[in-house]
């Protein structure tokens, strides 16, 4: 199923609208309290010179003689307070994206009332917001579920769309995998106890809402190793304009406070500076606009550093419904009789294998006939077993199941096993399918061929993620022979079959042992241990509360294959970050040749050589590199919302690529932008 | 602190041997070979008259003012060889060029046939270590007429006595073609009191 | 010129067949489980160890550090105490006085920190036993510091142990530079360089006149202050004074000699590294930035000086001012380019007279510090860029980036972080203190743009432990002794603990393995990268400072 086409809750209110911008407006000035810019020391260095160029423009003379008009000190100190809250609307913006998805995500948080079990069968009504971890809460048909627990008894289907968006309701029932439910969630038919899993405030929505707000927001570690170089390069050109005026006092010439404020804030990075934060941010978002909810921007990040993903074959590489797509009979026996014992084998079988066997019957021209199976005991499907069964009213037994185990219960009948089982079974586990044997009674008498059919496209992502350097590892309960078809049909680079929950904990650990880092999905309790000990886990929301406690991801559509675009958004991410640094860093080339020659050209004319872009004049060069440095800010935030265009290739095309659109880009960009700006300066001037 | 001080003990006692084995041994030995291997060379190519007074080194200007002899390069420090350097005047120093013009002029005056275009480079600038030993081909040709002139000798058997004084780059390459100012003037004294 | 040119072919042929050969016999000599020498140097290490109570065990980053601040330590002690007591010391035959104690720290931390700078002249002011007993052996010292260091940092990259400071500083005199300096010295001997203990002579011209000639021991001084990076002289005028650099060939013997070791280690650290491509794309991203630098200097003095051409009306001689006639034009420049980037200090022309242009090369060099670089530290020095230039690409690959499979991250890009600001700190601020202060600005002797670049110059040369200088500056001054010493010492030992550091801190993360997704660093287009990396964040800082320097001395020529 293609994830695009679901009804995303998020992506309506994933662009800009009126009101968030106007709020993002807001936000923009609000934010230019010093106390706030200081965590953001580089635009918090071009507010100061903002004050400074600010008191110039009131008193020209404040900081000793000045020979600047002072409509340049206005000018300067207006580019520099633009600057800021460009810088400022770019943050404000990301985290009103994040808002918004806050605010759909409390819309499913509506306070309802919850009827909390106490002790002896007594009921009591208590708001919502009242619950404690443990409590027991007895929801009926039509209710609101009032908070994540766990279903302790009965069997409801509950409506998740305000959650997932998908208007089919699921079952939840009492123990096994599918027992967690969600609060703000429905029941639409029948009656739950729920265990309350978390106090109020602590709810898995209630984190996920502080995490896109940003509230919560913490610099990742990567964040704070590009912020260590960032700082350390503002504080080197710090160095370099606050050391100017005593050469050029040397030289018997002064540099105007205002122009060398201006040199500063071209030259340290504020492009990246403030979009940095917006960039996390929408990282963040786009992962909650897939429908994903991410526990830490760390996690989103690790996921880009992947380098093994381990798949789930059911449901995530194959379509997981297996289908009967041929029968073998393995003793002779008239057609009519033989497709007879496999309907009665099958006919109250409710798995999808099941179904599709009574379809093939149907297909073959056999008939089904319900008769037999009158008073006849049912044995449903069971793991232990690995077999479902019915024994009939006439006292014969009917087996179905995996092929060692039905060969088991037939030896144990004292029966035997034809000669050919071994041959066939290979043939069609060879062939990527999965065998079922049918016994009846003491013998078996056929085969049931269940083919498993790859989604399509699978095979050309898994291509992609091996350009990325990303190894993907099937886990199948498989035998070995039908899990190495499937894997090759998928193209998948490792597989693991006959898999137990602690086998992938072993090849998360081994794959972890070598350095490198592991993602997994993952839904049922025993999946948990492993999702916690993968650098990346995401769990399904359909899957227990102890699976989506134990993944720092969680999938609201339960779809397995988004972890591939949770790795590429987590690539994007970091790429993003990479290449506007890179482009902020590539202008100080172009800044340079428009402010240098301005500043030294009155004392030393045939600088004016310099003027590589015959900028109209020292003044206009100046504010036109400093509005170049303003306006690229907002111009760039679309760009560091979306992210740059993430292509699937390997590491060498992505740096050509990137380098040559945001490192030469970044050189040449501005060359142009200046000229242009100060071609429209210069008729004002 | 107890590793700092595990460490004091080698550290002073390499620090003493190896002061000891490269501070000198290594130049002490080095001497008393050189001395063996190349004696003239190790003295620092002297050369003496046949009193067996040294009166100068190969490879160290002297600084020549009599009109009869070849002059070297301009020093700042006289050719002193007692110490040596430039007066490290940079391009845009005034006092350079004051100084070019002067030498110029000067040299104007002392050969008053050259031409202004023909004057080489190295007779005008001062050389990087003050004691430069040598001048270009040009500089010594330039020369000649002074020193025909002054001597009588032959302007001929002057530019026989240049050419014959040539020193060729090594192995052909490296270096630049000069003339060593102290021999040709020492071959021009033996002309002279022939 | 066409001789220049073809000095320079032959010196980079020579150079690109011995580099890599010379490269992986230093890594094989200094690695700890090949047991190399067993007969001839071996024993002679053996005494030096029981002599010297080396224990030979693995030391830790910070052990190794320690070890290596403190014995430079003590060894500037032993040096400063020599200059200090020359006067009652033997080899003194011109019986000259102590120095002054600014001087003689200033010239004690000069050599041990490999710098050179020399606010001396030689002739006039040091013993033969100073130049021998404090001088040389330094000059032996420092380059085994700086290669001890290089190794332990190298070593840490590839995950191995750290080694034992001691047996590395060891190994790196018994087997590297005494063994080479001792033949080297012989040849330039040959060459004319005189290697006597006799004082001064006497010569009584046939002018008439008296010259009094100082000699020496420079042969042997000669050989170990070219191969090991050192470039202090014998003499005042270093390499141009005609005993320290007789002829043109021993002008040429002494840039393969300061070449060898520079260019050597990219390929010694392929090697260690097991990747041996890398040590090649950093050796021709270095080579590439030499070639650039080179050809401007090249034109720039074939130049010469406008005004001198003028008054001369004609323009094709160059720039001869502060040059030898033996050496001439081209191959001058080719030194200067040469000692500048290798940062040997060494001269065989005045780099004051240099052409504004040619003076600014020599300069980038410096301020570079990246184009080859000393012995052991300019190679520290770029891998601090090359780690720079991982980050970046490797982010804009979409991955936490990694260096030699290991992650870098927020501590490695701290330590990074302050060792890049070390350098603009220490030139950009002394040079502004320099400015402001009589003290400073008294001791130009060239005033106006050039005055900058004197400053710069000097500041940059100490900062970059090369120790050549725009010598017209009259540094010999206690001002000027104090603060180029603290600029010496924390030029050479903060960079060198804090990549020590980097390469500690690597050593202990876990090795990610490479995959198609991993940034390659030993392609062109990492050294692409790497050179925009040094030109961005390592030349632009300084694009101010040269405009105002050099550049309008140039323009206003």
């Amino acid at each position: 199923m293609n994830t695009k086409q679901r009804n995303n809750r998020f992506s309506k209110k994933g662009h800009p609208n009126k009101s968030m911008l106007k709020h993002a407006f807001k936000e923009s000035f609000l934010k230019l309290d010093p106390r706030n810019m200081i965590k953001n020391p580089i635009i918090f260095l071009v507010e100061i010179g903002f004050f400074i160029t600010f008191i110039l423009a009131i008193f020209p003379d404040a900081f000793g003689n000045s020979n600047v008009e002072y409509w340049f000190n206005i000018d300067v100190s207006c580019i520099l307070l633009l600057t800021v809250l460009f810088a400022n609307f770019a943050e404000a913006i990301a985290e009103g994206r994040g808002k918004a998805q806050a605010d759909s995500l409390k819309k499913s948080k509506i306070e309802t009332m919850a009827n909390l079990i106490k002790g002896l069968g007594q009921i009591d009504i208590v708001p919502s917001t009242k619950l404690k971890k443990g409590d027991v809460v007895l929801v009926s048909q039509g209710e609101i579920i009032p908070g994540d627990g766990e279903v302790i008894e009965g069997l409801a289907s509950i409506d998740e769309s305000a959650i997932t968006g998908e208007s089919a309701p699921v079952i939840k029932e009492a123990g096994g995998d599918f027992n967690s439910v969600t609060g703000g969630t429905r029941v639409v038919s029948d009656q739950i106890k729920v265990r309350i899993s978390n106090n109020p405030g602590e709810s898995f929505i209630d984190q996920m809402i502080s995490l896109v707000e940003g509230a919560k927001r913490q610099k990742t570690p990567n964040e704070i190793a590009l912020n260590t170089v960032l700082i350390s390069l503002t504080l080197i050109f710090l160095l370099v304009v606050v050391t100017l005026p005593f050469f050029t006092n040397y030289l018997g010439f002064q540099l105007e406070i205002p122009v060398l404020i201006s040199l500063l804030v071209c030259l340290i990075p504020t492009t990246i500076g403030g979009l940095l934060s917006a960039i996390g941010i929408a990282g963040m978002d786009r992962v909650t606009q897939f429908n994903v909810l991410a526990m830490s921007g760390k996690a989103v990040e690790a996921a880009g550093d992947i380098n093994t993903i381990i798949l789930d074959k059911t449901g995530t590489i194959t379509y997981g419904n297996r289908m009967a797509s041929s029968f073998t009979p393995l003793m002779e026996m008239p057609k009519e009789e033989f497709l007879n014992w496999v309907s009665l084998s099958s006919l109250k079988d409710e798995t999808p294998e099941g179904r599709s066997v009574l379809q093939l019957i149907g297909q073959l021209g056999g008939t089904i006939d319900e008769k037999d199976l009158e008073n006849a005991k049912i044995f449903e499907f069971k793991a232990e077993t690995r077999m479902s069964g019915v024994d009939l009213q006439s006292g014969r037994k009917i087996r179905k199941g995996a092929v060692d185990a039905v060969k088991e219960w037939v030896l144990e009948q004292n029966g035997t096993i034809p000669a050919n089982l071994d041959s066939e079974t290979m043939v069609i586990s060879k062939e990527g399918g999965t065998p079922l044997a049918l016994a009846v009674d003491h013998q078996i008498i056929g085969l049931i061929y269940l083919k498993d059919t790859v989604k399509p496209g699978m095979k050309e992502r898994f291509e992609q993620l091996r350009q990325m350097g990303i190894k993907t590892v099937m886990c199948t309960g498989d035998n070995p022979l039908t899990a190495a078809t499937i894997a090759r049909e998928a193209g998948v680079d490792e597989f693991i079959a006959e898999c137990k929950p602690e086998d992938k904990i072993r090849v998360i650990r081994y794959e972890q042992g070598q350095g490198k880092l592991v993602a997994m999905t993952g839904d049922g309790t025993n999946d948990a241990p492993a999702l916690a000990q993968a650098d990346v886990g995401l769990a399904m929301n359909s899957g227990t509360s102890s699976a989506k406690e134990a993944a720092n991801m969680v999938d609201l559509d339960s779809n397995p294959t988004k972890l591939i675009e949770v790795v590429a958004i987590g690539k994007q991410l970091l790429m993003t970050r990479g290449s506007l640094t890179t482009f902020s860093i590539a202008n100080d080339v172009a800044k340079y040749f428009a402010i240098i020659p301005a500043m030294f050209m009155e004392a030393i004319p045939k600088i004016k050589i310099l003027n590589l872009m015959h900028l109209y004049s020292p003044i206009s060069a100046i504010l036109s590199a400093l509005i170049f440095n303003a306006i690229i800010i907002p111009l760039l935030i679309p760009l560091a919302m979306k992210g740059v265009t993430y292509k699937p290739l390997n590491s060498n095309s992505l740096l050509k690529r990137n380098l040559l659109i945001y490192g030469l880009g970044g050189v040449i960009v501005p060359f142009i932008g200046i000229k242009v700006i100060d071609l429209i300066v210069s008729l004002f001037i | 602190m107890k590793e700092v001080r595990n460490l004091f003990i080698p550290i002073i006692r390499m620090s003493l041997i190896i002061l000891l084995l490269c501070g000198l041994l290594y130049p002490l030995v080095s001497t008393g070979i050189a001395n063996v291997l190349m004696p003239e060379k190790a003295e620092g190519s002297l050369i003496n008259n046949k009193k067996g007074e040294i009166i100068g080194s190969k490879l160290i200007g002297q600084n020549f003012t009599s009109p009869i002899f070849f002059h070297g390069r301009i020093s700042s420090i006289g050719d002193n060889a007692a110490s040596s350097g430039s007066t490290n005047y940079a391009p845009s120093n005034p006092n350079m060029i004051k100084r070019v013009k002067q030498s110029i002029l000067d040299l104007k005056k002392q050969n008053p046939s050259i031409q202004v275009n023909k004057i080489p480079i190295d007779l005008i600038t001062n050389s990087g270590s003050g004691l430069d030993p040598d001048i270009s081909l040009q500089a010594a040709l330039i020369q000649v007429n002074r020193i025909s002139n002054e001597t009588g000798i032959d302007k001929i058997v002057l530019e026989k006595l240049v050419k014959k004084h040539i020193e060729g780059r090594q192995l052909g390459i490296f270096g630049e073609e000069h003339v060593n100012v102290l021999k040709i003037n020492l071959d021009l004294f033996k002309l002279m009191n022939k | 010129m066409i001789y220049t040119i073809l000095t320079i072919i032959i010196a980079l042929f020579i150079i690109v067949i011995v580099a890599k050969p010379f490269g992986h016999y230093l890594a094989i000599v200094f690695d700890y489980e090949t047991v190399s020498f067993k007969k001839t140097i071996y024993p002679v290490e053996r005494i030096i160890y029981r002599l010297s109570g080396i224990k030979q065990n693995t030391q830790t980053w910070k052990q190794y550090a320690l070890a290596f601040i403190l014995t430079n330590g003590f060894m500037m002690i032993l040096i400063y105490l020599i200059f200090r007591l020359q006067d009652i010391l033997p080899f003194n035959p011109n019986n000259l006085k102590a120095l002054e104690p600014t001087l003689a720290y200033h010239t004690a931390v000069s050599f041990i920190t490999n710098t050179n700078q020399q606010h001396y002249s030689g002739e006039n002011n040091l013993s033969y036993f100073s130049q021998m007993a404090g001088v040389i052996f330094a000059m032996f010292a420092a380059p085994a510091s700086a290669l001890s260091i290089s190794f332990a940092f190298m070593r840490g990259l590839s995950g191995k142990a750290f080694g034992n400071f001691f047996v590395d500083f060891v190994r790196a005199i018994t087997r590297v530079l005494l063994p080479i300096a001792f033949i080297m010295g012989f040849v330039f001997v040959f060459l004319g360089a005189p290697e006597t203990l006799g004082p001064s002579v006497i010569a009584h011209t046939i002018e008439g006149a008296k010259q009094e000639i100082a000699r020496g021991p420079i042969g042997a001084f000669l050989s170990i202050k070219e191969l090991g990076n050192n470039g202090g002289g014998f003499f005042g005028a270093n390499s141009a004074h005609p005993f320290e650099n007789p002829n043109g060939i021993s002008n040429f013997i002494q840039i393969i000699l300061m070449f060898l070791l520079p260019t050597s280690l990219p390929f010694t650290y392929g090697k260690i590294i097991g990747k041996k491509k890398q040590g090649k794309t950093l050796f021709i991203a270095m080579l590439m930035m030499f070639l650039i630098i080179l050809g401007i200097t090249l034109v720039s003095e074939y130049q010469g000086n406008p005004d001198i051409n003028s008054l001369l009306s004609q323009n094709t001689h160059g720039s001869m001012e502060g040059k030898e006639v033996r050496i001439g034009i081209g191959q001058s420049a080719f030194y200067s380019v040469v000692t500048s980037a290798t940062e040997t200090g060494a001269v065989n022309n005045m780099h004051d007279t240099l052409t504004p242009i040619g003076g600014m090369m020599v300069l980038c060099n410096l301020l570079l510090n990246t184009v080859f670089g000393g012995v052991g530290a300019g190679f520290i020095n770029i891998m601090m860029y090359a780690i720079i230039a991982v980050f970046l690409s490797g982010l804009m690959v979409g991955r936490t980036p990694e260096f030699l499979g290991k992650k870098i991250e927020g501590k490695e890009m701290k330590l990074i972080a302050v060792t890049l600001l070390m350098q603009p700190f220490l030139i950009l601020v002394f040079s502004a203190i320099a400015l402001w202060f009589p003290m400073g600005y008294h001791s130009i002797s060239n005033e106006g743009y050039h005055g900058i670049s004197q400053i710069i110059y000097e500041y940059t040369s100490a900062a970059a432990n090369n120790g050549s200088g725009f010598e017209g500056l009259k540094d010999q001054t206690p001002f000027w002794n104090i603060t180029t010493s603290i600029v010496m010492y924390l030029g050479r030992y903060f960079s060198l603990i804090t990549m020590l550091a980097v390469a500690g801190s690597l050593s202990t993360k876990k090795l990610v393995p490479e995959s198609s997704g991993t940034f390659q660093t030993d392609t062109a287009i990492f050294g692409m990268i790497l050179l925009g990396t040094i030109f961005i964040v390592g030349a632009l800082t300084f694009f101010p400072t040269l405009v105002l320097g050099p550049v309008a001395e140039y323009l206003t020529l």
